[in-house]
């Protein structure tokens, strides 16, 4: 395989497109992090969905219906371009529901209060957009344009979370603690989401090198961190960390370290949601097979001329 | 009664069945047969919370009593609820979704455009952005009809299942009252009457396309002109008001 080619390019920062030749190292390594990025997006519409039915106004559910379905959309986009480097989405599925891709882990919490709804957006897709900004620049050009797209829905995201705690914040005394609340039970599980520390990160390397990544985990961690801390106060609520502090020097808020046991423990299948995120996935898709069969039954009697169009 | 009261009545009827069917949908979310379709159905559901939206803005404001459209859908008891039977029904699996949404929106259709052009300027502006997406609804859904009907021996047998048990709940959409009646008088609402013979062709159409049997004109289920409904919405009502009904002071 002439993968001098592929060097080149990457060395030139030129996107590598599907037919490029490129080592296969890098083509499962794409595989595995497009395919954990769409499983995401659609495990992702599981904790928001819980809260669809009981969302508290017609406005708010129609954002929170709205902001779904554009996960749902990324999702698509994402299996479409992880079907650019030879896997179809029905053995990334497959993959999914074995275990053998995994999801963030982030959606291995549970969505327990409305105030949680603003947390995620705000929290969880705030983290996301620092990743994702960062990805727009990656090596692989379906991967990268892909993440253009998202990156402009994803903002609006974040707005619509920040909003929901805002109001919960400066609302009654219950909504504020309820604000509280999801703050503290999604602050860490959110910082967790750029990965383990850089000493620690298992597939960092070699994604520097062909510019699929192309900032650290502690440094996107690190910005996600200050511009959130400054959010918080602007709302009135604490981020539960008691060293959290400014540091005059570096510019940066530092805080206590992060427990990476439970971040194992829980990527490892003991968190308070994995099993039912897989079995609820599952289920569905078991259920939906009769449809399936025919949709592809009625396009193959099209097809065949057994029925007319 | 007033005209004023009898066209807050017939928005609240409008919205009610808006805002059930897309709350039903809606709960339909990462539950779709495959990702374009869980998207397919949140989006019909998007579009008629929308709807719903315009209707309670619109009964507010002729209802003057300080009540938002919000409280309109939030704080409303179950027995004040105008909501067609069929709109409530649960999503039993994707036959019955598809065929509640191919009644209602042959339905809705017909209706919304009939509106179009109703004295009431409000009503028929709201009616011209609804139609547009109604249409794109009854579209998808009777694809499916046809996709279901001539797929394989279980999808034809599950959507004739679900079209002989909702059947029974597609005689109400054309019952007309008082309400009715006093404001087709004034060529603000429509005349269902009408309705129904377009609507009774464009099924018929569809059924034979997609070779499904059109159930017996047996008994009719009726009540939600009364507010009287089926068990099934009392569960959706009580899910859906939740957090307003927990936290009656708090603003979300």
């Amino acid at each position: 395989m002439p993968v001098d080619l592929f060097t080149e390019k990457i060395d030139q920062n030129k996107s590598i497109e599907p037919r490029d030749p490129m080592p296969d190292d890098y083509r499962y390594h794409l595989i595995r992090q497009i395919s954990q990025h769409a499983h995401s997006e659609v495990i992702g519409m599981q904790p928001e969905g819980n809260w669809i039915t009981r969302a508290p106004s017609l406005r708010s559910k129609m954002i929170l219906l709205a902001k779904i379905q554009d996960e749902g959309g990324h999702g698509l986009y994402l299996y479409s371009a992880a079907e650019t480097l030879g896997i179809s989405r029905e053995e990334m599925i497959e993959q999914l529901q074995t275990g053998k891709a995994r999801y963030s882990n982030i959606f291995n919490y549970p969505a327990l209060t409305w105030a949680d709804i603003g947390a995620i957006g705000w929290l969880v897709d705030g983290a996301a957009i620092v990743n994702q900004v960062m990805l727009q620049r990656t090596s692989y050009g379906p991967y990268a344009r892909a993440m253009v797209r998202i990156c402009k829905e994803e903002s609006f995201h974040q707005r619509q979370g920040y909003e929901i705690m805002a109001k919960m914040a400066a609302g009654t005394p219950e909504q504020h603690e309820m604000a509280q609340d999801a703050l503290n039970r999604w602050w860490a599980p959110a910082l967790m989401m750029f990965g383990p520390p850089d000493a620690e990160s298992l597939h960092s390397k070699k994604a520097f090198q062909w510019k699929i990544k192309r900032e650290s985990n502690d440094a996107l961690r690190q910005k996600f961190i200050d511009k959130t801390v400054q959010q918080t106060e602007v709302i009135g609520l604490k981020i539960p960390d008691p060293g959290l502090r400014f540091n005059e020097e570096t510019g940066h808020y530092e805080t206590s370290p992060l427990n990476w046991d439970e971040f194992y423990r829980v990527i490892n299948g003991n968190g308070p949601c994995n099993r039912q995120r897989i079995e609820h996935h599952k289920k569905v898709h078991a259920e939906g097979q009769w449809v399936r069969e025919a949709a592809a039954a009625y396009a193959e009697k099209l097809r065949t001329g057994v029925l007319e169009q | 009664m007033t005209k004023k009261d009898a066209l807050f009545q017939y928005c609240l009827r409008l919205g009610d069945d808006a805002v059930v069917l897309g709350h039903r949908l809606a709960e339909l979310c990462s539950r779709g047969p495959f990702l374009e379709e869980d998207l397919a159905l949140t989006n019909i559901a998007l579009d008629l919370t929308g709807q719903a939206q315009l209707f309670f803005l619109y009964a507010a404001e002729l209802d003057n009593k300080g009540q938002s459209a919000d409280d309109l859908v939030y704080r409303r008891p179950e027995r004040q609820f105008y909501n067609h039977l069929l709109c409530e029904q649960p999503n039993t699996d994707f036959g019955y979704t598809i065929v509640r949404q191919f009644l209602f929106s042959a339905y809705h259709c017909f209706l919304l455009e009939d509106l179009c052009t109703s004295q009431d300027e409000h009503l028929a502006d709201i009616s011209k952005k609804a139609l547009k997406e109604s249409r794109y609804h009854l579209s998808h859904a009777t694809d499916w009809m046809v996709r279901l009907g001539q797929g394989t021996k279980e999808s034809k047998q599950r959507a004739q299942q679900a079209l002989d048990a909702l059947w029974m709940y597609t005689g109400e959409l054309f019952e007309m009252d008082d309400i009715d009646l006093q404001l087709l008088e004034a060529n603000v609402a429509a005349d269902l009457h009408t309705i129904r013979n377009m609507w009774q062709q464009e099924i018929a159409q569809t059924l034979k396309r997609a070779g499904l049997q059109q159930p017996e004109d047996n008994f009719m289920q009726t009540g939600s002109r009364k507010g009287v409904h089926t068990e099934h919405l009392g569960h959706l009502l009580a899910e859906m008001q939740s957090l307003v009904r927990a936290y009656p002071e708090a603003a979300w």
